[in-house]
């Protein structure tokens, strides 16, 4: 049915309307990257690059946001197969809490993790007391903030894949006699691979971009929790060079990133909405 | 589906009415205030409407440096107060000439309440079991916290550089860090949640708070009554809160 009438459709292209208002959308996003590719000092890209101050940030971004992302796929893929799979009251809500952190401010997350586990937080002042362990001024706090922005992404986009893998093969392995670990190791990881790895590369991505959260939850200092947003960020106010810098280098990455992924995303995307 | 967009939409509205203006006939006056002035300025901000009903002053705080780099990228301000002098050079082509210091200010080192940690000098910073913290270079109160540590012979060992005064405060207030070098202010201001240490007068530095009117104010006289303010019946105030007042 859906076939034989998309066979049948004209093709005359879209309207103009359509097309003049596309074209000004696409220019409101290009804009502001041309500006700033614009004011960009290409000349001494790479000098600035070398300066020890941003090579630390970026190696500290890096290890931060692969760590992150490696902790999301560990902890968000459980609990993306609960929500796709899971039947108990409450769902809906349950997956609301462990999405918001993707659409609240990201610096009221950090508010809410310094409250929680800051070294007088609810929970933080336990890990003081017993452990000597603060996340406020660590690497560890880092992660945790980066970690609690980005593991949305990753559940939303593995759950869709799981809703949409066709359960039935899963069923039939398992009346086989195959166990249960056996079946998701070997149907269900392979139909919802690209979902998987779309799903760890956006949680890097916005790990790698995270700043309002760390900021406020773990502090600035070079090497420790001094990341690129938050070095980009500061750097407006003394050196604007070092700041548009950093810039085109996440702006890079995000670019490769997103056009790296366009097919696996959208695939992902459509399967929410069915 | 309706049901959820109805909701949507309604959620939406109330957020944008919650956010509308309803005192179109006042004029408005945006000043720019240094972080460490902020909570001065909400207090002589309702205490200037108060004298003025028709102007209405909304008042911006952040970094002095960012304040400073938002006016060299044509912010429409009307007044600009910087927690220092040297960042007001920065902007000197900015401002009626010329700017006035308005305020004064003394160092001082913020800890916990009661200072459980037992910290008495700027040498006690150096302790590798505190957790001292300051502000990123080029915030005022980092180039005052620099001026003091050099004057004392004391190289810290900080964790953490804040965006803002704003920044330390809080994190010494919610237990975060033990120490950092603030305004005499800040402390008087959180109260009963810090306590401060005084740091000796031939160590201390003297702050010295200036305010200007921007070239790019369209209500100037509104601007210059506001500074005006500052430097007379404002007075009482600000000595109230701990500033000094030339």
């Amino acid at each position: 049915m859906k076939t034989s009438r998309s066979t049948r459709r004209v093709d005359d292209g879209a309207p103009w309307p359509v097309i003049v208002v596309a074209t000004l959308t696409i220019v409101f996003f290009a804009l502001p990257f041309i500006g700033l590719l614009g004011r960009t000092p290409w000349s001494d890209l790479f000098d600035v690059l070398g300066e020890s101050r941003v090579r630390t940030a970026l190696w500290l971004s890096i290890r931060t946001s692969v760590t992150s992302a490696s902790a999301s796929l560990l902890f968000g893929v459980p609990l993306a197969w609960v929500l796709a799979r899971g039947r108990f009251p409450g769902r809906s809500a349950v997956r609301a809490l462990c999405t918001m952190s993707m659409v609240l401010p990201p610096v009221v997350g950090g508010v809410a993790l310094f409250f929680s586990f800051g070294r007088q937080g609810v929970f933080g002042r336990f890990l003081d007391d017993w452990f000597s362990f603060q996340f406020t001024f660590s690497v560890w706090g880092v992660i945790l903030a980066q970690t609690f922005v980005a593991m949305p992404y990753l559940v939303l986009t593995v759950e869709a894949a799981i809703r949409q893998a066709d359960a039935r093969y899963e069923d039939a392995a398992r009346s086989l006699g195959g166990s249960r670990w056996y079946v998701f190791r070997r149907i269900t990881v392979p139909a919802i691979r690209p979902a998987l790895v779309a799903g760890v590369v956006l949680a890097w991505a916005r790990a790698l971009g995270e700043f309002g959260a760390t900021i406020t939850f773990a502090g600035n200092f070079p090497g420790t929790t001094q990341t690129m947003s938050i070095a980009t960020y500061l750097a407006l106010d003394t050196d604007a060079r070092e700041a548009l810098v950093l810039s085109v280098v996440m702006i890079a990455t995000s670019f490769a990133v997103l056009f790296g992924l366009r097919d696996r995303w959208m695939g992902a995307a459509t399967g929410t909405t069915r | 589906m309706r049901v959820r967009a109805g909701i949507i939409v309604a959620v939406l509205m109330a957020f944008g009415v919650a956010c509308g203006s309803n005192d179109a006939e006042r004029s408005r006056l945006d000043v720019m205030a240094a972080s460490s002035l902020a909570t001065a300025f909400e207090i002589l901000e309702s205490e200037f409407e108060a004298a003025n009903p028709d102007i209405d002053v909304r008042v911006t705080s952040g970094s002095s440096s960012n304040l400073a780099l938002q006016i060299e990228n044509g912010a429409p301000a009307d007044v600009f107060a910087s927690a220092d002098e040297s960042t007001m050079t920065k902007v000197a082509g900015f401002l009626v000439p010329d700017y006035r210091v308005f305020a004064t200010n003394e160092l001082q080192i913020m800890v916990a309440p009661g200072n459980p940690k037992n910290i008495r000098s700027l040498a006690d910073l150096q302790a590798d079991d505190l957790i001292v913290i300051t502000a990123q270079e080029g915030v005022p109160i980092r180039g005052y916290t620099d001026e003091v540590l050099t004057r004392a012979g004391v190289v810290a060992n900080f964790r953490s550089f804040e965006a803002n005064v704003g920044g330390i405060v809080t994190k010494i207030t919610n237990g975060a860090a033990d120490a950092g070098i603030v305004y005499r202010t800040d402390v008087i201001a959180t109260g009963s949640r810090a306590s401060g240490v005084d740091i000796p007068a031939e160590q201390n530095v003297v702050a010295r708070h200036p305010i200007a009117v921007l070239t790019s104010s369209t209500r100037r006289d509104d601007a210059a009554a506001f500074v005006a303010f500052l430097q007379g019946l404002g007075r009482d105030t600000l000595r109230e809160l701990g500033f000094g007042t030339p």
